[in-house]
């Protein structure tokens, strides 16, 4: 079977269900954000996963039958089908918190920067590839959150905020801010 | 005769209607308790030196000065969502439960649909419909930014929305919040007026009252469904309800907002409504320096 651009087809559990060729399965989609962001499986568990057009994942809190017709069901939340899968800038927001790796803390200055949808020289000595871009805002992060964080051992913050993603390559951070979300503050 | 005049009978200090009518609007957003709580949002406004005031009646909206709410870090972040405080009402009367499930009629461009999805805690399934194509990528990127990850968008006719294929029988709870003359919105659109009168209103009728009928069949037995329009016109709101009344399983209910407003009517121009209908509420600009707004709840086999 091949993927079909116009439903919303749900996300195989894993490889050995998996009927349209190239399809993420909902483990994969699972494991990527453990791995690369050490989100718990727990925070993700709850929700179902969904594709529709050419690896674009939605996520979506509502269980509903396979293959509806609809203008949207939950949130555009993963790029998949390339090499690197690429969250989206709402999932970053929404499900970073969670994130205890691969989040770079951004200075106001920079955090200015990327959501202008600026690239910018920044100090990094993780991995290259995509990474969760935050900055500090008003506290009262969730606790939720932090304690997340805390059992990771990472550093957690109840000011840290989510922006979204970023590509970090050669020093170099390239905001992934979409046209329409880019703001000048 | 200019366009608000008719209702001189009907409103309560009719000058200082007429001039709250003539002011502009307070900046108002709304706090998304998706993705952050009030008082986050609050604090980081302040932060950015936005100076916000709460309101009691709902600690969710906060007045804001500052005409660009847009351009702020709570904005970016999908904490916050201007949206006028009258609006911010309906949701609140529909009052769903995190796991329901919950259609949205009009819902376009979608300040109620993620106020809806806030109330359920983002848990549950939100149709969110509307049959403006255009105004469908207004409501999609709302809730995306906001965070909701309980809706699903359609595009078709209300008249006409079936729950068939979603997996559900019924609806718990349904906003139709319809297509209105919107006069209540004449103090942020300069010409709400220019096309409004008893014609445009008794033409848009017709359309509410299916909407509303539609509303009320896909909604379970006592489940509820929230009608409220931007309009003073008695004709687009007591006379769409009195006539499901007669001939739909509905009945109004009381409902509590702690904001100053006026009951319901049960006559205009020669007519006369349902006694019920003063369970129906009218906000007024002047009432509490917003919009105009009318809200009326019902519940379905009662």
């Amino acid at each position: 079977m091949e993927n079909t651009s116009h439903r919303f087809e749900r996300l195989p559990a894993s490889a050995d269900e998996r009927d349209v060729e190239g399809r993420a399965t909902r483990e994969a989609v699972l494991s990527y954000w453990t791995d690369r962001f050490g989100v718990p499986r727990d925070v993700l568990a709850p929700y179902t996963f969904w594709e529709k057009g050419a690896g674009k994942i939605w996520i979506a809190a509502s269980d509903v039958p396979d293959g509806l017709e609809v203008e949207s069901l939950g949130m555009t939340f993963l790029r998949t089908r390339q090499e690197h899968w690429k969250p989206t800038t709402n999932a970053a927001q929404r499900f970073g918190r969670h994130a205890t790796r691969n989040v770079i803390d951004l200075s106001p200055a920079d955090a200015r920067a990327f959501v202008a949808g600026e690239d910018r020289e920044v100090e990094w000595d993780g991995d290259w590839g995509y990474l969760i871009a935050a900055h500090e805002i008003a506290d009262g992060a969730a606790d939720e959150a932090r304690e997340d964080a805390d059992r990771a051992g990472a550093e957690s913050s109840a000011r840290r905020e989510p922006l979204g993603v970023g590509l970090y390559l050669h020093g170099e951070l390239r905001s992934m801010i979409p046209k329409g979300r880019r703001r000048e503050l | 005769m200019d366009a608000l005049e008719r209702y001189e009978p009907i409103v309560d200090d009719y000058a200082a209607f007429r001039e709250a009518c003539e002011r502009p609007l307070p900046s108002v957003v709304r706090a998304n308790g998706i993705k952050a709580d009030p008082d986050r949002a609050a604090a980081a406004l302040e932060d950015e030196g936005v100076t916000v005031t709460r309101r009691a009646w709902n600690p969710s909206i906060l007045e804001v000065d500052t005409d660009k709410p847009g351009n702020t870090w709570p904005y970016f972040h999908g904490w916050i969502h201007g949206q006028e405080e009258v609006s911010a009402i309906p949701a609140r009367v529909l009052d769903p439960e995190p796991g329901d499930a919950v259609w949205d009629a009009c819902a376009a461009p979608g300040s109620k649909t993620t106020q809806l999805a806030d109330l359920l805690d983002d848990a549950g399934l939100l149709m969110a419909n509307d049959d403006n194509l255009g105004r469908l990528s207004a409501l999609r990127s709302n809730a995306e930014r906001l965070g909701a990850t309980c809706v699903a968008v359609t595009n078709e006719d209300a008249r006409r929305f079936t729950a068939d294929g979603f997996g559900i029988d019924a609806f718990d709870a349904v906003l139709a919040d319809v297509p209105c003359t919107c006069e209540g919105t004449i103090r942020k659109n300069a010409d709400a007026l220019d096309t409004v009168g008893r014609e445009a209103s008794l033409n848009i009728a017709a359309l509410q009252t299916d909407i509303l009928r539609r509303a009320i069949r896909l909604t379970r037995e006592g489940g509820t469904v929230v009608y409220s329009t931007c309009t003073f016109a008695p004709e687009e709101n007591e006379g769409v309800i009195d006539r499901v009344l007669d001939d739909e399983p509905v009945a109004l209910v009381d409902f509590d907002v702690d904001l100053a407003h006026s009951p319901g009517l049960t006559a205009w121009n020669g007519e006369t409504y349902d006694g019920s209908l003063t369970r129906a509420k009218r906000f007024y600009p002047h009432q509490n320096d917003t919009g105009g707004f009318f809200c009326a709840k019902l519940e379905v086999g009662a």
